[in-house]
């Protein structure tokens, strides 16, 4: 049975629209020629390859259904527990539960148990239920097995890269010849940095094959405390990362923009109310009304048990009202920028003719003021992703993030915070944590910086080394 | 300038007014006073006596915002809202929900978290300036360059990576500073240094190529090649007109941050075990203590306005042609 969470659906639309207006502005130079700069950019490029095979990771896992697990008197009788289509496609990491922490491509136990033999008693470390689980004697076959795995998949990585290496070189050829092609794209001479992206996406491939085929036969981060894979549970937290990161600006950008340009381009008591509105909410500090909205709704969720029918559903909502939430304290920013943007070009001279002309507020809003801010809340929105995701970790730490059952870098960290203080120490959630979230806010941000130097001409013209223009205090 | 304080302050009123209707209307739109009493009573077996006699008790026995059945100027003092918000204005935060004295409780908890984020924030910008001046001044060379690089890896990392690692490596494996804990006078010492550098190490990745960017834009403008068309020494000419310029929208900027270190410093008291305010409230979100809630986002409030006050008063400083009026 198909399950579209709320997430799900809002992820999709926004997807959606992405695809829309990615049609509509390559027919139109002037919408895609900021994009070809970002295009042009070497580091926005490498880290777009990473944040697209990360967003595939997402986009797979926000498939959801419920398996079948009986037909009882012609009904399908459904499992309550709601899958993802990329849950089926690692099933075997996410079936490879263990008793308790075990550490990475660790084939014993991590402490020592009980076990009754054939000597009596006596403290092993136990074999572990699925990592290298078909060793005869781990300790001499484990790491040729480790490594001729890794070799095989490797290979496996590289047939995958240059089958769509050919398929890259071949659409760019335009019957101009493939091998002349090839060395054009390697050689870093096309206006798009082709060989730059191949290379991250080589080096991706070379990291994701192995890991992938060794994760059915070994634990390459480890298990937690109740046994779970922390690869399994690291590669999960990526959709709620980027759920977060772009629903919650997706909620808050209709205010933002609409509020912002009332104020600004309609002024008057509207403008002292918005303005009112944005410094009082401004003034409250944020954690504090994250929190107690947070826990508001919790009561509310606690209070109306029955409106879920399954746990993935309540942890869904409770993260579609954490994104709102943080939506609403973040929107102040976007608004006040837009509301100054808008003040300033309602002085200009194209505004004044439009209104000379006597062309209607409404229309003067959509078609010569919206079009121009765009760049602004493009800039903020792509700007703010990394700090979303940062701040989901902080807020689930706290206590005031996602729903407990929900897996999520701060979860992650949260349950694993303790565990530096064992003896010996247990280090692989955090580092399986640290590993996947820096990757995701550090291409976040390496992009976010390549569409803000393609987008905002003032930076572009500073980078040209011509003086910028002195801007108004 | 008197004149535009004052003004200022006026005008505060209606924000706090509005900050107060804001956190009344979260608390009790799912909340109800009765629900309150049952939690503080215990949920089970309560008696609705008792939980009248609690609501009396605690002023929650009238309405919320306003009272139908009184009419003038009482329509709106004889409710819970008025009575309970009136007082804030007087700094009287009244008793938490547990009778302990909430001003009281402020008072000895604002030590130890001003330990924490006044060095963080005043270390923190000097080392962001200073970081972002080195950049500047080097600009266009590999010592820019990489120092870019460096800042943006920094900013991506969580700041909860920042504490557990700082204190894994400083207290648990060297241990020069004990892990956690909190004690009062100059002992304090050895607890606070961790958590101040650590604030000042995880701020200073987005901190200082923000400064770099702010530097390099006033690097750009005429009077800057005036000067050194003059024959101003390229020192001269950064330290001493480049950095006073480029502190106005610094000084700007660090208004922003005056509300964010009420946040930083909630979960380093809690990673280091700090009695200060934001352990205070965090506990009182959890016990759902409204009285303190309140209270907390009431200061706050005021800090952050006062805290936009001062940024006006030090542009006047650092840019004499600003006036207010």
């Amino acid at each position: 049975m198909v399950v579209i969470l709320w997430t799900d659906g809002l992820v999709f639309l926004l997807l959606g629209l992405i695809l829309v207006f990615a049609a509509f502005a390559s027919r139109r130079p002037h919408l895609s020629l900021p994009w070809r700069r970002v295009g042009q950019s070497r580091s926005g490029m490498i880290s777009a390859v990473i944040l697209i095979c990360l967003i595939s990771v997402g986009l797979l896992d926000s498939f959801h259904f419920r398996p079948q697990i009986a037909i009882d008197k012609g009904k399908l009788v459904y499992s309550v527990e709601v899958l993802s289509a990329f849950d089926a496609l690692v099933k075997t990491m996410r079936d490879h539960t263990e008793r308790t922490y075990s550490s990475p491509f660790s084939a014993y136990a991590f402490s020592k148990e009980t076990v009754a033999g054939a000597g009596g008693q006596s403290r092993v470390y136990p074999r572990l239920r699925y990592g290298g689980a078909d060793l005869v004697d781990p300790d001499k076959e484990r790491i040729p097995d480790i490594l001729r795995r890794s070799f095989v998949a490797a290979l496996e990585g590289i047939g995958a890269w240059a089958l769509l290496a050919g398929i890259l070189v071949i659409s760019l050829s335009r019957g101009k010849g493939f091998i002349g092609t090839a060395s054009t794209v390697l050689g870093g001479k096309t206006e798009i940095p082709w060989n730059a992206m191949l290379g991250t996406l080589l080096a991706i491939f070379l990291v994701a094959f192995p890991a992938f085929a060794l994760s059915s036969h070994y634990h390459v981060f480890g298990t937690d405390k109740v046994g779970q894979d922390v690869f399994y549970l690291a590669l999960k937290s990526i959709r709620t990362g980027l759920v977060i990161g772009t629903l919650t600006t997706l909620v808050m950008l209709p205010f933002a923009i609409f509020l912002g340009i009332m104020a600004g381009y309609l002024g008057g008591w509207l403008d002292d109310v918005i303005q009112y509105l944005y410094t009082m909410l401004n003034s409250i500090p944020a954690v504090l009304l994250i929190a107690a909205s947070v826990l508001m709704m919790q009561v509310y969720i606690d209070a109306h048990p029955a409106l879920f029918e399954t746990m993935a559903e309540r942890a869904d909502l409770r993260l579609i009202f954490l994104c709102m939430i943080l939506g609403m304290t973040s929107w102040t920013g976007l608004c006040r920028l837009l509301r100054g943007e808008a003040l300033k070009l309602r002085e200009m001279e194209y505004i004044l003719a439009a209104q000379a002309f006597g062309v209607s507020r409404l229309r003067i809003v959509t078609r010569h003021i919206l079009p121009n801010v765009m760049h602004i809340v493009l800039i903020s929105v792509v700007m703010e992703f990394s700090s979303l995701v940062l701040a989901e970790a902080v807020l689930s730490y706290v206590g005031v993030g996602v729903d407990p059952s929900m897996i999520s870098f701060g979860t992650m960290i949260n349950s694993a915070r303790l565990e530096m203080a064992r003896e010996p120490m247990v280090w692989w959630p955090l580092a399986a944590a640290f590993v996947f979230m820096f990757a995701m806010v550090l291409s976040a941000n390496l992009f976010a910086d390549a569409v803000r130097d393609a987008f905002d001409p003032r930076t572009r013209v500073a980078s040209r080394r011509i003086l910028p223009e002195r801007d108004e205090a | 300038m008197i004149a535009y304080l004052i003004r200022r302050l006026l005008y505060a009123v209606p924000i706090l007014v509005g900050v107060n209707l804001l956190t009344f209307a979260l608390f009790f739109v799912v909340n109800t006073p009765d629900d309150m009493a049952r939690i503080q009573l215990g949920i089970k077996r309560v008696t609705p006596d008792a939980i009248h006699s609690w609501k009396v008790a605690h002023g929650y026995d009238k309405p919320l915002f306003y009272n139908p059945r009184e009419s003038g100027a009482k329509f709106f003092t004889d409710t819970i809202f008025f009575e309970k918000s009136v007082p804030m204005f007087r700094f009287e935060f009244g008793r938490s929900d547990d009778g302990r004295d909430i001003a009281q409780e402020i008072e000895s908890r604002a030590g130890p978290s001003l330990e924490i984020a006044l060095p963080v924030f005043v270390i923190g910008m000097m080392a962001n300036v200073s970081f972002a001046l080195m950049m500047a001044f080097f600009r266009a060379t590999l010592v820019d360059v990489w120092g870019v690089v460096l800042c943006v890896a920094a900013m991506s990392i969580s700041s909860l990576f920042y504490i557990i690692g700082g204190q894994f490596l400083v207290a648990k494996l060297w241990h020069w500073v004990p892990i956690s804990g909190f004690e009062a006078g100059t002992s304090s010492l050895k607890f606070v240094i961790l958590p101040v550098i650590i604030g000042v190490a995880s701020g200073l990745g987005s901190g200082a190529r923000w400064y770099r960017t702010i530097f390099l834009e006033e690097v750009g403008r005429d009077y800057v090649r005036t000067a050194k068309a003059k024959g101003i020494s390229e020192i001269r000419v950064f330290f001493h007109h480049v950095l006073r310029n480029g502190l106005i929208p610094i000084l700007t900027g660090a208004v922003v941050i005056i509300p964010s270190l009420f946040m930083g410093s909630l979960i380093m008291e809690s990673f280091f075990g700090i009695p200060g305010l934001g352990s205070y409230t965090l506990d009182a979100i959890n016990s759902q203590d409204f009285a303190i809630v309140r209270s907390m986002v009431f200061i706050g409030s005021v800090l952050y306005i006062i805290g936009l006050m001062l940024t006006d008063i030090s542009y006047t400083l650092a840019d004499p042609r600003i006036r207010l009026q």
